[in-house]
């Protein structure tokens, strides 16, 4: 199987703090990936570097074999690599059907046409509905995104992270702070997503990581830690002495 | 040539007693205080008025002006300035513009818009040779002086317990409130004083750079200049920078007047680029 | 999977987003009768004509892209000292031509220029814009050579307009020039902002993070926007020299800077019209406080400052919501289809 995205070595310092810790990551195309670790394992300043929202201290990024180290963040989206993130990014003032225009229209190269009217292509109208159809948003297309309920934003932010067609798509905690009810919403679109796009995904919530992963690893004070299938960490008891820390209790 | 030096590190000193307060309250409270040149015309007129009209001495109106300028400020600081903190820079930029043209308007209009002289002490006035440079003894006065308080600001910074209440509150003024440190109080007390020490600086520039109505909107850019290469985080940033500013300007004007200001303009919009904390701050990004 | 009437929503929802609303043909059916209808009056409103463009040409950074700027007069100064010597030394005589070269230079300036504002804060950008308006007065200044120093450019003088329309002392061929010239740059800038291009600047403005996680290269826009705004503000300055034939070192007066900042606020920003309405509320009320207290004119315009802060910029802006609002419930062409369709829920 081919490797999507790759990590060598990847580092990042903070002063002296080590964020990040010798990171040497494999990812196979099509994966279903999952990031595990306790608090403050540094597991968003990893999808941080990944997406060239932090620069690394040393170390290299490959995707599909292409060195995007030292590529700004716009410029790996359009090399196929989206998240989303663990706090919704998205923007207050615009409709969830701009905001998937917005998306799909840099996608396809016409983000930059001034001469034209937004919305005045028919194929980009077209996807941008299908989207939202599919992460049921088409009902509340046209309210402000700051006034939309806190489960519709969260599926906005998956939503427009796919609207750019990624080939490596980063889940950033997609179900955090989504009410219990409306959790297997999210969890059915993670499971519908294309076998082709590679994901890899944080998450808190075991059910869903072991529902979702093939392949999980497990970060701890920003270095791998162990990795291997949902059934080999489940197993593994340092994993779970990692999580409760030395000497729990029982 | 030494001459030049001198005159450069007097009007440098000067600029930093003048912009020091102004240093202060960006780096405490986060707030531009375009304004902070009104109250160095304040305390300039008032020293203007009660020498030149008054007969006051000379060294007794200094202090009046420090107290003068540090009321205003104190009084201005608790009824207007505390409901502008929380808002946009934006909006700090406007307000204190709109306090900066209501006070030069006001000035204009009280003190009429020519530019005004203080009667100086005659022993102050001229200049003494030593070893052939000509030393101003105006000038050596302000080294002097403004030496002297920069000691001062020093020790009550690292000595006092108000000193170190401000150096907490100007680090992080949730945890300093977390400590019991009475924020709002150190914020007051600090703004006054930042005032008065510039009208100090007002009173005591009249003679170097000129009084009128217009100062405020000529002195802003230095002020701002001080403050963005010098860093808000010591004294002894803005210090450096001030000392840099006033040898440069001077030595500028006299080497190359046809340059002459637009390299400081240049110098400050280079560091803002490259450094946007300040040249000599201690790099903590804000 | 019958989502043609949601395509058709969406497709609507896009058109009505860019259409005209009857109250700007309105407006714009007023400020063309103002030619006829107020002709004493010509000479003050080439002066709101002017101000608004240059008010417009603040919104379009400001209000859409989000870059603060305490600086824009520089533009402004750079387009009249520019048009003043095509016009001195005879090098282009038409005006309409001297005008869009001046835009152009004005335009490089602004791109030039622009690396400056893409980094650091709001409060970065405010000093550095500063700083490059300072910088452009104390050159203009310095070369007095070149630019009349502080008496300003001396000996302009504008010729007809293609050849057949004099500049004449009531203002007549000045308000239809530049009144002409609002109107083009402001179908354009309506173009701009309801473009694809248009709504990036939005989402930056919005949300420079997920901006950039959309794939918006957001410096590359923030540029495009910059270089744009200058040559408005360059054109804007233009058609100050040429309809007062002078040009002086007040045209980089932090004064002005201020001055549209105070406009912005007072029509709003982000929705084009801001300027233009606030121009006309500021040139009329500096009309009247100058009457007044001509000296002292000023301290009313801090006061005003003042206030305006303490009361809260959003609140006052918010005046003009009302008009919006009445704007979108006017429109008589209802592009709310029949949305029960789509109100019992997807699948």
């Amino acid at each position: 199987m081919p490797v999507a995205l790759e990590t060598v070595g990847l580092e990042k310092r903070f002063g002296g703090l080590v964020a990040t810790n010798d990171v040497s990551l494999k990812i196979e195309k099509g994966a279903r990936h999952a990031l595990i670790g306790p608090n403050g394992a540094g597991k968003t300043t990893l999808i941080n570097l990944l997406t060239g929202v932090l620069r690394p201290t040393s170390g290299r990024i490959l995707l599909e074999s292409r060195d995007i180290t030292t590529f700004k963040p716009h410029a790996r989206v359009k090399l196929g690599i989206a998240r989303t993130f663990q706090i919704n990014q998205l923007f207050p003032d615009l409709t969830p059907l701009e905001t998937i225009g917005l998306a799909v229209s840099e996608r396809l190269g016409s983000g930059k046409d001034w001469w034209r009217i937004v919305g005045s292509r028919p194929q980009v109208t077209d996807e941008v509905v299908r989207i939202l159809e599919d992460f049921r948003l088409a009902d509340v297309m046209n309210e402000r995104t700051a006034i939309l309920p806190y489960g519709k934003q969260r599926l906005l932010e998956i939503a427009v992270a796919v609207a750019s067609a990624p080939r490596v798509l980063l889940l950033d905690e997609p179900a955090a702070g989504v009410p219990e009810e409306e959790r297997h919403v999210i969890l059915d679109i993670v499971a519908a997503l294309p076998q082709d796009v590679t994901v890899l995904l944080i998450e808190h919530d075991m059910d869903l990581v072991f529902q979702f992963a093939r392949q999980i690893s497990v970060l701890v004070n920003g270095a791998v830690f162990v990795e291997g299938t949902p059934e080999d960490i489940a197993r593994d008891e340092r994993v779970r002495q990692v999580y409760l820390g030395e000497g729990g209790h029982g | 040539m030494l001459t030049i030096l001198f005159d450069g590190i007097a009007y440098g000193m000067l600029l930093f007693v003048l912009a020091c307060g102004l240093a202060v309250t960006l780096g405490l409270m986060n707030f531009v205080n375009l304004a902070h040149g009104a109250f160095a015309m304040a305390g300039g007129y008032c020293t203007v008025i009660l020498v030149n009209r008054w007969g006051v001495p000379f060294f007794a109106a200094l202090p009046l002006a420090f107290l003068f300028s540090a009321a205003i400020g104190l009084v201005l600081e608790r009824t207007l300035y505390v409901h502008v903190y929380r808002k946009p820079h934006l909006d700090q930029v406007l307000f204190t513009i709109g306090l900066v043209f209501m006070s030069v308007a006001a000035v204009d209009y009280v003190m009429g818009s020519s530019q005004v002289f203080v009667q100086l002490p005659g022993w102050l006035q001229g200049q003494f040779n030593v070893a052939g440079v000509g030393i101003g003894r105006y000038r050596l006065m302000i080294i002097v002086m403004c030496g002297a308080l920069t000691l001062i600001l020093q020790l009550i910074l690292s000595r006092t317990r108000f000193g170190s209440r401000l150096r907490a509150a100007v680090d992080d003024a949730r945890v300093a409130r977390g400590l019991g440190i009475n924020v709002n109080r150190v914020f007051a007390l600090t703004f006054a004083f930042g005032s008065g020490l510039a009208g100090l600086g007002g009173a005591l520039g009249t003679e170097i750079v000129g009084l009128d109505p217009a100062f405020p909107l000529k002195f802003m850019i230095y002020f701002l200049i001080v403050v963005t290469v010098g860093g808000t985080s010591s004294i002894t940033g803005p210090f450096l920078a001030s000392l840099l500013l006033g040898i440069g300007d001077v030595a500028g004007k006299y080497y190359v007047p046809t340059l002459g200001a637009f390299v400081i303009y240049t110098i400050m919009i280079v560091v803002l680029i490259w450094r946007p904390q300040g040249l000599f701050s201690r790099g903590s990004a804000r | 999977m019958s989502s043609l009437p949601l395509q058709a929503e969406a497709g609507a929802r896009f058109a009505a987003r860019a259409a005209w609303h009857p109250l700007e043909v309105v407006f714009w059916a007023v400020a063309l009768g103002s030619i006829y209808l107020l002709p004493g009056r010509h000479l003050i409103l080439t002066e709101i004509a002017i101000l608004g463009l240059f008010a417009l040409s603040l919104d379009l950074i400001l209000g859409y892209a989000g870059i603060v700027s305490l600086g824009h007069a520089a533009f402004f100064g750079f387009g009249a000292y520019t048009a003043g010597l095509l016009a001195k030394h005879e090098i282009i005589t038409e005006p309409l031509l001297a005008l869009l070269v001046s835009g152009a230079a004005t335009a490089l300036l602004g791109f030039v220029t622009s690396f400056l504002v893409l980094r650091g804060s709001d409060l970065t950008r405010i000093m550095v814009t500063l700083g490059v308006a300072l910088v452009l007065r104390e050159i203009a200044n310095r070369y007095a050579g070149l630019t009349g120093g502080a008496d300003g450019l001396q000996g302009v003088e504008i010729k007809p307009l293609f050849g057949l329309f004099r500049f004449d002392m009531f203002g007549h061929t000045a308000y239809c020039y530049s009144l002409g010239v609002l109107i083009v740059l402001f179908l354009l800038a309506r173009r701009i902002v309801h473009s694809p291009f248009g709504l990036s600047l939005q989402s930056i403005k919005g949300n420079v993070l997920r901006a950039s996680a959309v794939g918006i290269p957001v410096n590359s826009r923030l540029v495009t926007i910059y270089t744009i705004a200058a040559a408005y503000a360059g054109i804007a300055g233009a058609l100050l020299t040429q309809t007062t034939a002078f040009a002086s070192l007040s045209v980089f007066d932090f004064d002005r800077s201020a001055d549209l900042l105070l406009v912005l606020i007072i029509g709003g920003t982000g929705y084009l019209y801001g300027g233009l309405i606030g121009a006309i509320i500021f040139k009329l009320m500096q009309d009247y406080l100058a009457a007044l207290t001509p000296q002292y004119w000023p301290f009313w315009i801090g006061l005003l400052l003042v206030v305006i802060v303490l009361v809260g910029r959003e609140r006052i802006s918010s005046w003009t919501h009302p008009l919006r609002t009445l704007a979108s419930r006017l429109d008589w062409r209802s592009h709310r289809t029949q949305s029960s369709v789509l109100a019992t829920g997807g699948p």
